[in-house]
This record gives structure tokens, sequence and C-alpha cells, in this order.
């Protein structure tokens, strides 16, 4: 088994980490919501109206551009509002979910790429470049599973499987039937797998080693004219459930952690569960709370009557803004005042100590002024300072140049949090991918 | 603070104004502003602290700079045995105007560009304004100080788009203005030595041996291989005199021990670039071991042995705080050891073989500056290139 030392990144040790891996309850939802932003480049096409009964697995909606693909309903139900927002745009489907518990049952004996387009577990990976849901007209190259999530307080991705870790060597197979190349799994130093006709590797260093696409740069990168689907290790074992049973289980383990939660611990619920309910007894202060669906770095701000967003397994809660008018803050000399640079003393109480850390972004933006610091965070062989100004600029060819195709806009999450200059580097690498895809296609 | 913001807000009495009142109210306040999209959580560093940093690590340099000024004046008027603290009040007195006529230009300027963007004032002046005091010959008048920063901060920063956006470095433009359009003022006796009352303290009138010029101008001229510089007095002065900085030169670049210290600073905290700091100072090591190994008369500065050489004159504080500058130097890590190298062999090599100049620092860094977007692009496509092979053998 090949281990890959990755220097680069940094491990944010936020406070209001789970202790333990026990999961302390079975949440109910009383609302269940799917939303098409979190399936980055599916355009939906409605199937299912408001009012129309839907069974767990079935169809709402499917990509204009391809009918195959299918973004199913995670409970049997209602379907109780299309909720849109500017210019039509679907922001989210509710579902009022009943208690038939009816399940689709897909037939096995066809076609595999077929079942899966069908099951809607297709649209939970990701095909690089773009970062977008895969198409099926190609056949990966190669497929990248990350066994763990390294971001700051993210769920252990064991603790997710459970029980559905019986399943992954199925899923290993299917996916490998899929693509001409491997199925390569990335775990943690530590962490034991069993995965017949995968090629493991282990990641030893922080945040990001954990992202799929980080982890694929290491192992073989993704090349001009290269397709490679990333996926984690948790959808795998879906797909390997799957196809040994003919459903898919769209119930999850939540991690809900964060600075202003009673007490971090997992919570199982369902897939789009509506926070209020899941969140009944955890929050100590709503109104000073920023309520994230996903980790600090990555996730989705919502309100507390939002739902738990893709890939279902993370709740943080922060404070939104522990120091109101902080007088002088440039200049301050507590070693509390969070930096990983040593040009504030966070250093002398020690970078690895668990840390309290509000939504503010503590800076103006302004233009790259120092050196290295997007490099420091991403450890790929990538001039990403310069990736970057090309994708500001819109020169395409000096993207395509400079390796866009190998990274995702969560790459550079670490580096937006790191960056002196404030720039919103995620949606600028998001706005590169979608603008080269338009030009591709 | 929240009371009267909303005169300040278009609409408003004072809105002309928005960009300065945004400016003093994030430099009271941290902002309260919030992420909106993207990571929710920020790192406590921004420009601010960055350049407050900066500005701190020059520090060092600017007292003594202050007290170098007095002890020179005091030394001429043939008054040395004054108390010390007497010659820092007089070199403080004499600096003090020359800081805030670079300020009150410098950042007037940056206001008012800030508002005609309406933009945030950005931060870069912070560092520019102490470093123009420290870099202009202490006997420049006010106005032409004045003339030249404003030229610089117009004509290097900001029609390029402000700070981060400028190809040279502004303080560096703000001296070559002057050195080439004043040249007379900006070398010579006369240029590095207050003699005249400092707002209305210790006047007096030179002793017979005085003689002002650097020791890298007396280099310059000198006749024959006897090689001997000497201080305000005439007597001679050693490489340690020029290590501690009790020397003419400008106000901050005589003392290695205080520059050292604010590159010490600058490392510690990881602002500047060691790559390039150490390399700038191998390239200049290097270069400066060469011209003396094969020594000329007719290039009296060949004479000089390579520690003295990298001693004197604007060496140092060059290469800790002019070429480090991140905005203007070789951004990729390979880049940056070029880039280096270069400003340290073209810096002696301009002060050796080019009699005209005496100090190549300032021309070299300038040069390197304008060098430095093709060293990266070179850099950056040994990267692209391996990135289009790796793609040409997979197919």
């Amino acid at each position: 088994m090949a281990i890959v030392r990755l220097n680069k990144g940094f491990d944010i040790n936020l406070v209001g980490a789970i202790q333990g891996d026990e999961i302390a309850f079975t949440s109910p939802a009383r609302s269940v919501a799917v939303v098409p932003d979190d399936f980055h480049g599916v355009i939906p096409r409605m199937e299912k109206k408001e009012g129309e009964h839907v069974t767990a697995g079935e169809p709402l909606y499917h990509d204009k551009n391809d009918e195959a693909i299918k973004v199913v309903s995670p409970v049997s139900g209602t379907v109780k509002e299309v909720r849109r927002g500017e210019r039509r745009h679907i922001d989210a489907i509710i579902i009022a979910p009943a208690d038939d518990r009816q399940v689709v049952k897909h037939n096995l004996g066809g076609n595999a790429l077929e079942t899966l387009v069908a099951s809607g577990l297709w649209v939970m990976m990701r095909q690089r470049p773009y970062d977008v849901v895969p198409s099926t007209s190609v056949r990966p190259r190669d497929v990248f599973v990350t066994a763990f999530d390294s971001a700051p307080l993210a769920p252990d991705l064991d603790v997710v499987l459970g029980d559905k870790r019986q399943y992954i060597s199925k899923g290993i197979e299917v996916l490998g039937g899929l693509t001409d190349g491997k199925v390569y799994i990335g775990v943690r130093k530590g962490q034991s797998i069993d995965a017949p006709g995968a090629v493991v590797t282990t990641f030893d260093g922080p945040h990001p080693a954990g992202n799929a696409g980080v982890q694929a740069a290491n192992i073989a990168p993704v090349n001009k004219g290269d397709v490679v689907w990333t996926l984690d290790i948790v959808t795998l074992a879906r797909i390997g459930e799957l196809f040994t049973t003919g459903t898919v289980s769209h119930d999850t383990v939540v991690a809900i952690d964060g600075e202003m939660v009673q007490e971090p611990r997992y919570v199982k619920t369902v897939m789009g569960a509506d926070l209020e309910t899941v969140l009944k007894n955890e929050l100590t202060n709503v109104a000073a709370s920023r309520i994230i669906s996903g980790n600090v770095l990555t996730g989705v701000k919502v309100e507390k009557e939002g739902w738990l967003r893709a890939p279902y397994r993370h709740v943080t809660i922060i404070p939104e803004n522990s120091k109101p008018d902080e007088f002088m803050g440039w200049a301050s000399i507590n070693p509390n005042r969070f930096s990983i640079y040593r040009t504030f003393t966070t250093w002398l109480r020690g970078l690895k100590k668990p840390v309290s850390l509000d939504s503010r972004i503590k800076g103006g933006e302004r233009a790259i002024v120092r050196t290295g610091e997007y490099d420091a965070m991403l450890p790929m062989d990538i001039y990403s300072e310069f990736l970057i100004k090309a994708i500001i600029s819109g020169d395409i060819d000096k993207m395509e140049q400079l390796g866009i195709y190998e990274v995702a806009p969560e790459d550079f999450a670490l580096a937006e949090f790191a960056d002196t200059s404030k720039l919103e580097l995620q949606r600028i690498v998001r706005e590169g991918l979608d603008k080269l895809r338009a030009e591709m296609s | 603070m929240n009371k009267i913001e909303p005169s300040f807000r278009p609409g408003g009495k004072l809105a002309k104004l928005e960009s300065v009142f945004d400016g003093m109210k994030t430099f009271l306040f941290t902002p309260n502003t919030t992420s909106r999209s993207g990571v929710h959580i920020h790192d406590g560093n921004d420009l601010k602290r960055t350049m407050i940093t900066v500005v701190a690590a020059l520090v060092p340099a600017l007292l003594f700079g202050m007290y170098n000024i007095g002890y020179q004046h005091y030394l001429a008027i043939g008054q040395s045995t004054t108390g010390w603290f007497t010659m820092f009040l007089y070199g403080l007195l004499a600096l003090l105007p020359v800081i805030v006529v670079s300020y009150a230009v410098g950042l007037g300027i940056e206001f008012i560009c800030a508002q005609i963007h309406h933009k945030e004032i950005q931060e870069g002046f912070l560092v520019t304004g102490i470093l123009i005091p420290l870099i202009v010959p202490i006997n420049t008048p006010l106005w032409m100080t004045a003339v030249a920063t404003a030229f610089a901060v117009i004509f290097a920063k900001e029609i390029f788009g402000g700070t981060g956006m400028n190809i040279f470095n502004v303080a560096l433009i703000t001296r070559a203005f002057l050195f080439f359009s004043y040249p007379s003022r900006m070398s010579g006796d006369e240029a590095f030595v207050k003699i005249d009352s400092a707002l209305g303290m210790g006047g007096g009138t030179v002793t017979d041996a005085f003689t002002g010029a650097t020791p890298l101008g007396q280099v310059a001229t000198t006749v024959g291989d006897q090689l001997q510089m000497t201080n305000v007095l005439g007597e001679p002065i050693s490489c340690m005199d020029a290590f501690i900085g009790l020397i003419p030169g400008s106000p901050g670049e005589t003392s290695m021990i205080a520059i050292l210290i604010g590159a010490a600073i600058l490392l510690l905290t990881g602002i500047a670039s060691w790559r390039i700091m150490c390399s700038v100072f191998v390239g200049g090591l290097g270069m400066a071991a060469l011209v003396h190994a094969l020594p000329s008369t007719v290039y009296p500065a060949s004479l000089l042995d390579p520690v003295t050489q990298l001693c004197l004159g604007g060496f140092a504080f060059g290469a800790v705080f002019m070429a480090t500058d991140p905005v203007t130097g070789a951004r990729t890590k390979v880049g940056q050891y070029i880039y280096g190298l270069l400003i340290g062999i073209f810096a002696i090599l301009i002060r050796v073989y080019n009699s005209g100049y005496p100090e190549g620092m300032m021309l070299a860094i300038l040069l390197m500056n304008a060098f430095a977007p093709l060293i990266d692009h070179c850099v950056v496509s040994f990267n692209i290139k391996r990135r289009a092979r790796r793609a040409a053998i997979k197919q």
C-alpha cells in the first residue's frame, strides 16, 4: 500500500468537536428538501408537480441535457412545494414525508450504468474536469474515492458508513466495470479498509488531504482530455448496496458540531431532512449562531428553517460575530486572535490548540500582495496564484495550461481561509470552470 | 462612529469623504462584515496587519537614522561630545518634516484616488511613506520630496490600479525621480549631512576638515590604488563603522545592525521572502568577490573587499526592504532565487563599473522589477510544459 506524504495544507482545529463515535439518537424529519444547486451541472426539468405523490427513490426531476440523469426523492411522501427564486430558478423541492415507507426497487439484471443513473446515486458523484455531475457518455479514465473527510470538525466517515461498510467491495466491482482504468481509494494514516479490487493509497497530511481531487493530483493527475470521477466512500457503499439489494438507502449519519452546539454528536436522519427538527434541542443561542450545512470551508449557510444539504453528513454551527466592533483588531497582540501567520501571536499559544472562530472576514478585499499563500494550502503541482489570475482575467488558454482541469472549488477553500487579500477563491474557481465548460461544449 | 455614518454614505452631506470615513472606520474597528459566500471562517491576518508589521521592521532603521543624522551634524560642526539624546532629538526634528511631507502627499493622493473609484483606501502607502524619508538624502528640499512622492504615487502606482498592481517599487521610483531630476542635490558633499538647524535646533558651521561625501562617493572619486574612506572630519573609517552605521548616508541605509534587526522581524513573521533576501546577499557577495579578484585603479570600487562592499551604501537596506516587496518582485519560488541573485550581481556591477552611479542598488532593483514578470513567466512555463508533456505521454 502506497503512502503519500503531503506537507502543504493546514488543519484548523475548531472548538466543538465530537468526542467518541456513538450515534446519539435518530431524528425524524417533518419535511425533506432536495436543492438542485447541490448537483452542479444538472439543469432541472421537473417530473413531479406540487401535490403529487413520490416514492423514495422515484425521480423528482431530470437533467435538461440528459434525460437519463435523475435526481430522486429521499423519502416517500407528497411534493409539498417547488420553491422558485429569481428567473424561475428552482431553489428547493420540498417533500412532506408519509408513513408508508415505500421504496423504489431497481431491476439489477440490466445495464449497470443505466441502473446507476436512474437510481439518483449518479448525481452524488463528480467528474473532473469542471467538478460537475459526470456525463453519461464518457467512460472515465479512473475513479477516485476518498475514504475520509479532512475538513474542520468533519465527521469520521467510518461512523457515517456504519453497517454499509459491507457493500464497499460490491461498489468497487460496479465502478470498476464502468472505467477502463482503476478504482483508487484514498485513506488517512491509520485507517484500515477492506477493498478488494481497488488501489488503496494512504495519505498522511493535513487538510485538504481528504479531497478526492487532491488525492487524484498526487496519484495520477488529470490531463487535458482526461475525465475522472470523484466520490466519497459513503457514496461508494451506497452504490454497492444498490447493486446488492436493488434499493438505495437514503438514511444518513450527520455530525452536528461547532462552538454553538449544546453537545456535539452524531445523529441519524434522512438525506435532506429539515434542520428545525434535527437541531431542535441542539442549539445554544440561535440568534448569535451561523448554521452551516456542511463544513466551515465548503458548506452552505442555511437558516434554522433550512435543510440538510449534500453530501448530507455534516452540520456546523459557529458564532456569527463573537466580537462586534472589535477595536483595532489588526493591531491585536492577543494570542487568541487566530492567524496561521506569524504576524499575529497565535503561534505563541500553538496553532494546533482548539480555537474559536466566527464568520467575520476580518479585513477588506485587496489585490493579491503576499506570495505563496495559496500554494502553501494546496498540495498539487499547480501555480495556484497564476491560475487564479488567469481565471480573473478570463484567459482560457492560460487556465488550461496552468491545470484548471485538475482542480475544484473545494480545493481552494483552505487558501480562501488563509488569504490575506480576502478574495473569494472558490467563487472565482467555480466561475472559471463554468466558463471553460461553456466554451468547450 | 455608527451615529455619524449616514452622512458619509451616498446622499449624505459628506458623501465625498466616504472612502476616508471607511478608511478611518476599518482602521479603528475590525469590520463586522461576515462572509456571505465561500468559506465561513477567515484567518485574522489582513493587509493592514501585514503592512504595519513591515513598518515595525523599519523602526530600528528609522530610530538609528535619526540618531545618526544628529551624530553626523554635531561631528561636522565640531561638537562631537554632545549627548546622545540631543543628537537624536536633532535628527528627529530633521527627519520629522520629511516623514510628514511624504505621508501627507502620498496618503492625500491615495485618499483622492480611492474616493474617485469609490473604493476602500488601501494600505500600501503605509510602508512606502516611511521608506521614502529613509532613502532620500536628508538635505533634499521638502518640495522636491513632495513632487517626487506625488510623481511616484500617481505614475508608478495609481495608473496601474493602486496597491498590489504596481510594476515598480514606489519608494524607489521616488528616489529615482529625485536622482535623475536633481542630481546635484542627491550626491556630493552637501546631500547627506545636515548642517543647518533643524526646526530651530542646533545650527552651526562646519569645521575646516569637513567632507560630507558618503564612503561610496569617496571611493568613486579615488585616484590611484590607495583606498581610504574617511568620516566627515577626514578621519579614517573601517568596515566596522559601516556595520554599526555612524557614517554619512541616507537616513535608513547606514546601519547594518538596524537593518538586520528589521530583516529578522520580516523573516520571523514570514512577510519577506527569505529566498529573495538571501540570494541578493549571495549574488552581491559573489559579484563583489569577483570584482575584488580583478582589481583595477580605473574602477576604484573594485578595490573594496566584498564584505565592506555590502556594508556600504544602500545595499543591505535595498536587499531587506526593497527587493523583498512581493508586489514588484518575482512571485514563484525558483523565480525568487534568480531575481535576488541578479539584483545582487547588478547592484555591484553598476557600483563598480559605472562610476557615474556610485550607488547601484536602486537601479538594480528597478531593473529587476521590470524583469520579474519575465522570470516568473519562464518558471511558470516550465510547469506548463511539464503538464503538456504529461498529457502527451498518456495519449
